[in-house]
């Protein structure tokens, strides 16, 4: 298991190295300095301001910082607002979308979880229908027309929930569903087919025969086997949703990360898109490593396949 | 096995020898199917699927002559008629420059799908190339190969996708490249999954023993086995491509004005959904959200219909 983690880990890092790496070559890339728009002609204008961006270093000193300033989560100022720099916007930004990715994935999982597993005890049944025909709709409809759709009949036609920001939990609802849905379907899709395996297994039936009520057979027995496939696609689902995110924070007019992101695209702002990629990627690539982990702790057959093989 | 109990008696005339028909013994009784014959056989069953299909070949159809049936040039303006709901002369209402939405709607029909169909191809033709050597050789190559798709898997995919495109400049072209540089890890795991399968089964043994080089083998015996799984995911790669051109579009990042995308479409039609101009949002989200459910119920019909195990 030890050995298992520290693997894991060691991809770690290098996927956030490349990450970062590549964020740099390809914002260095861009022909031009990020002043050029700026219309400083006064060339010692244009000079001190390379100097307090440490842009006049040489490229390899550059990356050297740049690798640092990763390291000690300190990504500098934002070039179009000089008073701010990229820590604060991150730690303005973050949270909200923190929260808006985990309300989201624990609706997701749990929804998911409770649709399939019962599509599955009522296989070819009304419910079965019913929640796979909502899991392709799911599936179907992207999270930013589900918004909208929202927005305009929930909120501004029957005045049920507020339409935008984030300032109570009954703002939370509307944005949630909207992200949540495609995730749950996809979880609903995936328990309802592991638990239709898992079921006719045959310590299913010794369970049955043992005597035990239904719902301690599908709660103890079932579903924990039932549930592997689920956390394999956790990690990456978990990106989807935090990067999907964006999309639902601008519709709503959320000021989460995603505001700040797409302010810093449009803005052509590279610190900022460079600090919030790298941050937000580490911490991703952070959550799939967790997922992971988990995962070696859930299926005995890794635990065992390290044991003979490399330890 | 056959056991006497001497207390049944079965009189012998009760057992007649059938007769042997030596000459229709090994006559194949019923037509020959081939696996695409017979995967096409159970897709036909499948109505949902069936549907599905139906729709996106009327949609590509549309795609490519919708603009004909219509007297409007998409970029045509017409501040006269700005925002109109739709009528008789503008089928789909007409947005806030006058343009007509029906002829939009076609031409975001064909960058739409032309996007999709793109990242599909391409991300098939890296992915069988990648995962069918990775798999092929095995070994240390297969290990090496593999622990570059794992760490290529943990990156965040759209946030490489943006920041792509923010490098970039946002046109279809960098949309598709974006998209096909993080989009086919995926094929490369399912075709490389498939080809250590097959490549042991005995019909491979059996070609390799007759003398066939490894391209006939990876041609003949390996790729056409392996074309199930890889059709199924390229049908499910075309609505999660069109998915994120629409996302990259709500991001400011799709494709630019005066053309537009579905996904544009819609991120255009946001500021005025709430004073009601409901057509604007309504036909790109409708034809997004279709087109999705059509490639998704197709991609799951032809998942049963291409799983030989599935096979009645």
């Amino acid at each position: 298991m030890p050995l298992y983690i520290l693997k894991r880990f060691i991809m770690m890092i290098v996927t956030v190295l490349i990450i970062a790496t590549l964020t740099f070559v390809l914002m260095r890339a861009i022909p031009g300095s990020p002043f050029d728009e700026e219309r400083t002609s006064n060339p010692t204008i244009q000079a001190n301001l390379e100097k307090f961006y440490k842009l006049d270093q040489p490229m390899p000193i550059q990356y050297l910082n740049y690798l640092k300033s990763i390291v000690t989560f300190d990504y500098g100022p934002s070039i179009k607002k000089p008073n701010e720099s990229v820590n604060t916007l991150l730690a303005r930004g973050f949270p909200i979308s923190f929260e808006l990715g985990m309300a989201t994935i624990i609706v997701a999982v749990i929804s998911g979880i409770i649709l399939g597993t019962f599509a599955a005890l009522r296989h070819n049944g009304i419910i079965d229908y019913g929640a796979m025909t909502f899991a392709v709709v799911g599936i179907s409809i992207p999270n930013f027309v589900l918004a909208t759709l929202l927005i305009q009949q929930v909120a501004v036609n029957w005045h049920l929930l507020p339409p935008a920001t984030w300032s109570s939990p009954k703002h939370m609802i509307l944005p949630v569903i909207a992200l949540a849905t495609g995730p749950t379907a996809i979880i609903a899709r995936l328990t309802r087919a592991s638990m239709l395996e898992v079921l006719t297994q045959d310590y299913i039936k010794m369970a049955r025969a043992k005597g035990l009520s239904p719902f301690r057979i599908v709660a103890r027995h079932a579903l924990r086997n039932a549930l592997m496939p689920v956390v394999t696609i956790m990690g990456t689902m978990l990106a989807g949703i935090l990067t999907g995110t964006f999309v639902i924070e601008k519709i709503f007019a959320i000021p989460g990360m995603g505001k700040y992101f797409v302010e810093s695209i449009n803005n052509r702002d590279y610190p900022v898109i460079m600090g919030s990629t790298v941050f937000y990627s580490a911490f991703l690539v952070f959550m799939l490593f967790l997922v992971d982990i988990v995962y070696g702790f859930l299926d005995p057959r890794i635990k065992l396949h390290k044991k003979e093989g490399e330890v | 096995m056959v056991t006497k109990d001497p207390r049944v008696s079965i009189p012998d005339e009760w057992f007649r020898k059938k007769g042997e028909d030596h000459e229709r013994a090994e006559a194949v009784v019923r037509p020959s199917l081939s696996y695409w014959k017979d995967a096409w056989r159970r897709l036909r069953k499948n109505k949902l699927a069936m549907a599905g299909l139906v729709f996106l070949v009327i949609l590509t159809l549309l795609a490519i002559f919708g603009p004909v049936f219509s007297p409007y040039e998409v970029t045509a303006t017409d501040l006269r008629n700005q925002n109109m709901a739709p009528s008789a002369a503008h089928w789909f209402g007409t947005d806030e420059m006058g343009r007509d939405v029906f002829t939009r709607t076609w031409y975001g029909a064909r960058i739409s799908l032309f996007v999709g169909v793109m990242a599909a191809l391409i991300d098939f033709f890296i992915g069988i190339i990648y995962g069918g050597v990775s798999g092929y050789k095995g070994g240390r190559t297969d290990s090496i190969m593999m622990r570059i798709i794992e760490i290529l898997y943990g990156l965040p995919h759209l946030l490489v996708v943006i920041l792509l495109m923010v490098v970039m400049g946002p046109s279809l072209t960098t949309i598709i490249v974006a998209l096909t540089i993080t989009g086919w890890v995926g094929m490369a795991r399912i075709v490389r999954g498939q080809v250590l399968q097959i490549k042991n089964f005995e019909f491979v043994t059996a070609s390799k023993s007759f003398g066939a080089r490894t391209p006939r083998i990876i041609r003949k015996n390996l790729l056409p086995n392996t074309m199930g799984p890889i059709i199924v995911q390229m049908t499910l790669t075309v609505p999660s491509a069109i998915f994120a051109e629409a996302f990259l579009s709500f991001l400011g990042l799709g494709i630019q004005a005066p053309y537009a995308s579905w996904g544009v479409m819609a991120n255009d039609a946001l500021p005025v959904i709430l004073s009601g101009d409901w057509w604007r949002l309504f036909f790109p989200a409708f034809f997004i959200s279709i087109t999705m459910f059509a490639f998704n119920v197709l991609g799951d019909g032809m998942q049963d219909a291409l799983d030989p195990k599935l096979r009645g």
